[in-house]
């Protein structure tokens, strides 16, 4: 019987300094020239980092009543809305939500220089009750006077995303960036070998109640992602081929570090957010051994056509070659462009080793493991 | 021989006259066109390198003068907030001229100035608007 060993051996070792953690990089080379087995004999945690473009992210927000109390309905954070239908003092701000019609400016934005420590303008209004007689505020906030900033992103750390390119004559402007006309570029949007979920695709480690690092702090997985999608083909090296599994985040935003959550605006689309994430995989057995020593030229994922849909998948490719600027679709030259920071990603699993090394972040067990599903639910037009 | 870079604006009225060709065949001035946006009835622009000893430029741009098209010499560069930057690549996607790449080794940005067409599609294409154009 092949090799074995537990979570709770492998925090035993990281409470005595002992663990042997590399990086998800680090591994895949290793990978190269050592077996799965001695790969489980040598190594006890891998860590992963991502930092990429996430819109389904934003952050609750409690401000702290004012005297006297009011109900906040209508709310917003330097001009931008927020979702205050929820308890009195309590919003949601989305990352997406702008400050119309400055459209480039938004929730990313607002979450971003709270996070940095920064004076945001709350405006709010209530129709006033009994319980809540003011009707109105207007005041600064700043991370140091609110109750609390819990960051909550329903949809983060996608399991592998499509290639896009377009076809068309014209210039598309899209989330996943500016995409040239006639196949002027290819934008791609993972950090392939160093990505969490292409390291554990099976989810053996991830679920729900994972420890991981979360902009910058801990956080934890709070549930699958939505979208959650374990029902894609999987190529030979046990990859599922373009978007797949996404998990729900949770941390406290108050901790976070702006290296680590960074606003964006995508021209012509909208405003969006860097949001860093890296997870331990500890290697239980020779099986996520093998996981987790996948490379880039073993990851695969789709080429969607952003300008024409319709056209369904032109083909698909491998992330070596995505990274190498260049690609080949039906014989013709394509460049390549990331969206999804690699030159982050790699610094977010390399404090991640150095926070297991050094004994200061254990691996958890799931509370519970995910469910599997067999596909996604598009929504029918019935009226 | 000189080196530079032009925008050549032409009035709506101009587009008859083959100016490219006469600058070509006329002045032996070597010519690269970087970019061009021209259709006739509109105001047309065109970026372009044009090499030649300085007095042929000077001839030449004399001779564009005298048919209403603007030639004025691109000292505008490039320059983006380094310190800023994470490195994502957005940028990349959009330079046609191979000024801003990533390095593979390092998976960081790469600029070189000397690449640069001052297209300045990466001003907008920058998710974090770390560019601006450098008047000179």
């Amino acid at each position: 019987m092949s090799k074995k060993r537990t979570i709770e051996e492998i925090n035993e070792k990281i409470r005595s300094g002992k663990a042997v953690v590399l990086t998800a990089e680090q591994v895949s080379a290793m990978g190269r020239e050592s077996s799965p087995a001695e790969v489980m004999s040598k190594v006890d945690v891998v860590t992963t980092g991502t930092f990429g473009p996430m819109c389904s992210s934003g952050m609750f927000i409690n401000f702290g009543h004012t005297s006297p109390a009011m109900r906040m309905e209508k709310i917003t954070l330097n001009n931008v809305p927020a979702y205050g239908g929820i308890a009195a003092v309590d919003a949601y701000l989305g990352a997406t939500e702008t400050a119309l019609p400055h459209d480039q400016y938004g929730g990313a934005h607002v979450i971003e220089e709270l996070i940095a420590g920064k004076d945001v303008l709350l405006q709010a209004t209530g129709k006033g009750t009994d319980c809540y007689p003011r009707t109105e505020v207007k005041t600064y906030i700043n991370k140091e006077t609110v109750n609390e900033m819990i960051m909550f992103n329903p949809r983060n750390a996608y399991q592998n995303y499509n290639v896009a390119v377009n076809s068309t004559s014209k210039m598309k402007y899209t989330y996943m960036g500016t995409l040239l006309p006639d196949f002027g570029n290819a934008n791609f949007s993972t950090s392939g070998e160093l990505s969490p979920l292409l390291n554990d695709p099976e989810m053996r480690t991830i679920g729900i109640g994972t420890r991981i690092f979360f902009g910058g702090t801990t956080g934890y997985v709070a549930w699958h992602g939505t979208q959650f999608n374990t029902g894609k083909p999987v190529n030979s090296h046990g990859i599922p081929v373009g978007n797949s599994a996404t998990l729900a985040l949770i941390g406290d935003a108050a901790r976070m570090i702006t290296r680590f959550i960074r606003a964006a605006y995508f021209e012509k689309y909208g405003v969006s957010m860097f949001v860093g994430v890296g997870i331990p995989i500890p290697i239980l057995d020779e099986d996520m051994a093998r996981r987790v020593m996948v490379r880039n030229s073993q990851i695969e994922t789709n080429i969607i056509d952003y300008g024409a849909p319709e056209n369904g998948i032109l083909g698909r490719i491998d992330y070596q070659s995505l990274f190498s600027g260049e690609i080949t679709l039906n014989t013709r030259k394509i460049r390549t462009a990331p969206l999804s920071s690699v030159r982050v990603a790699r610094e977010i699993a390399a404090i991640l080793r150095e926070e297991i090394t050094a004994g200061r972040f254990l691996i958890t067990e799931p509370v519970e493991h995910f469910r599997k599903t067999t596909g996604l639910n598009s929504l029918d037009i019935r009226i | 021989m000189k080196s530079r870079r032009f925008v050549l604006t032409f009035p709506p009225d101009a587009t008859g006259e083959p100016i490219t060709y006469n600058l070509i065949r006329k002045f032996d001035i070597m010519v690269n066109i970087v970019k061009a946006d021209v259709s006739p009835g509109k105001i047309g622009h065109l970026v372009m390198e044009m090499t030649a000893p300085a007095k042929i430029l000077k001839e030449g741009m004399e001779y564009m003068k005298q048919k209403n098209v603007e030639c004025v010499p691109i000292d505008r560069t490039i320059t983006y907030r380094k310190d800023l930057c994470i490195h994502c690549g957005a940028c990349t996607a959009v330079c046609f001229s191979g000024a801003l790449t990533m390095t593979l080794k390092t998976s960081e940005l790469a600029f070189e100035p000397e690449k640069c067409v001052v297209c300045e599609l990466c001003l907008t294409a920058c998710p974090l608007k770390l560019f601006s154009i450098d008047l000179g």
